[in-house]
């Protein structure tokens, strides 16, 4: 029998029940943006293992923080100061180090820098919204920001998007490219949302709920929460893969 | 009957998608929504230089609704391999890419036309998970307000005529017209390609 060749490991299938269902007519958006003949499915090639990388050299030294990212020099972003910290790991609970996170957000008074936003509360002129990092050999990865304030938006005649933060983040090949939103702990707007609804699965929004880490936290700076974040995971047997692969 | 508590095999499952929502150009790329100053630019907005190998190519297009609108708030990123089949990632097991192309490219659509555009080389072939070659192709995802979980597609071309005959991802379709939703239309280095996320013409989404 021929040696096996090196061989780019398969993905675990996505479980769409999981996941938000791409038509979810309670998020009016969805509607007519959402595919509705069968997705078709194929075995993981090259072109799905495979994914670009980003290097901790492109980070700039204040990209992780929004809080001061874009505020002039000696100001910083009103707002209640956060540590948004926690690990990227897989399915398999295995570390996925060296993957590049981008966040974005609105203010404390909940408005975007965009110029589509129009709703009432002011921009902050030292605060942008973006940030990014890439995380460590262990994971991990932590930025520090304001707490996003809710905002009102145009769906039903009274709906609100509870505090959330943007993440979008790139795994180690194209089948794990993600983006999710963070929610916070006890926000009473998150089961009233009609994008938090597109997820059937209570259990599968807990997930999106990031946790007070008062352990963490830093007296007299900033609360510290924890959001881990879960890529999908792969399978590698000695049969398909070289034994250093697993 | 024994009632089974089932003990899952992984300790995790894959974190839920929510939508990009419509102020996605802030985090991927705030220069085009002018918040400079944060970085110095836009990733993926330049996938070649003038040392990169291949036939330079340019793809060019829009998506569109249910209601052949297109998307002016949409983002598309693109990944594929280089001139020789080769995939610029540390995953790639088979040799090293040119180091001149990343491979991957980003784009938000034009806030006024919705049409996205990359500049780019025409890829090589890349083996299907059976060692055949599939024809040239390009991944897309799509995210936009609207869109729950990141839409997977591929872009193949029009001119690759033969190549296409034998696409070992083609074979899988049970409806054989829609293989023409994922053919970039033009030559000579030009292609357009539009995305139709529902109706008669709907582009073929994958399960990937």
């Amino acid at each position: 029998m021929k040696n096996s060749r090196p061989q780019a490991a398969n993905y675990f299938p996505r479980d769409r029940a999981w996941h938000p269902q791409a038509y979810a007519p309670g998020y009016k958006s969805s509607v007519l943006r959402a595919p509705q003949r069968p997705l078709i499915a194929f075995a993981n090639t090259l072109s799905e293992t495979t994914g670009p990388a980003f290097g901790h050299d492109m980070i700039g030294q204040l990209d992780n923080d929004l809080t001061l990212n874009f505020a002039q020099p000696g100001m910083s972003a009103i707002g209640e100061r956060i540590v948004v910290q926690g690990r990227v790991m897989d399915e398999r609970g295995q570390p996925v180090p060296n993957v590049l996170l981008e966040f974005w957000q609105a203010n404390a008074g909940g408005r975007y820098r965009h110029k589509k936003d129009i709703y009432l509360a002011p921009l902050d002129p030292n605060f942008g919204g973006c940030g990014r990092t890439v995380t460590g050999d262990d994971g991990a990865y932590a930025f520090r920001t304001v707490r996003p304030g809710p905002y009102p938006w145009p769906n039903g005649p009274n709906d609100w998007r509870p505090a959330h933060i943007h993440i979008s983040v790139f795994g180690q090949a194209f089948a794990q490219r993600l983006i999710t939103q963070m929610y916070f702990e006890g926000d009473p707007l998150i089961p009233r949302c009609p994008i938090v609804k597109t997820i059937n699965d209570p259990a599968a929004i807990d997930k999106l709920v990031a946790r007070l880490d008062m352990e963490s936290s830093a007296p007299m700076d900033s609360l510290t929460y924890r959001f881990d974040i879960i890529l999908r995971g792969s399978r590698s047997t000695l049969f398909e893969n070289r034994l250093e692969g697993n | 009957m024994t009632n089974v508590t089932p003990t899952p095999l992984y300790p995790f499952k894959e974190s839920p998608s929510q939508t990009a929502g419509p102020y996605v150009h802030i985090g991927l790329t705030p220069n085009f929504c002018g918040i400079e100053g944060v970085y110095d630019q836009d990733l993926g907005i330049a996938m070649v230089t003038d040392k990169t190998r291949g036939e330079r190519i340019t793809v060019e297009g829009r998506v569109f609704d249910g209601s052949g609108t297109p998307l002016k708030d949409v983002l598309v990123e693109i990944w594929q391999a280089d001139a020789d089949g080769l995939y610029n990632s540390p995953a790639e097991p088979r040799g090293t890419a040119d180091p001149a192309f990343t491979g991957w490219g980003r784009c938000a659509a034009d806030q006024t036309t919705g049409h996205f555009r990359f500049e780019t080389i025409k890829p090589g072939r890349v083996p299907f998970s059976d060692g055949r070659l599939q024809a040239p192709h390009i991944s897309i995802w799509i995210v936009a307000r609207g869109i729950n979980l990141g839409l997977n597609t591929r872009i193949y071309f029009e001119d690759e005529a033969e190549a296409n005959a034998t696409d070992p991802v083609f074979e899988r379709f049970e409806h054989q017209d829609r293989v023409t939703t994922l053919l970039a239309k033009g030559g000579n280095g030009t292609y357009s390609h539009d995305i139709h996320l529902q109706g008669p013409q709907e582009t073929v989404f994958f399960d990937i």
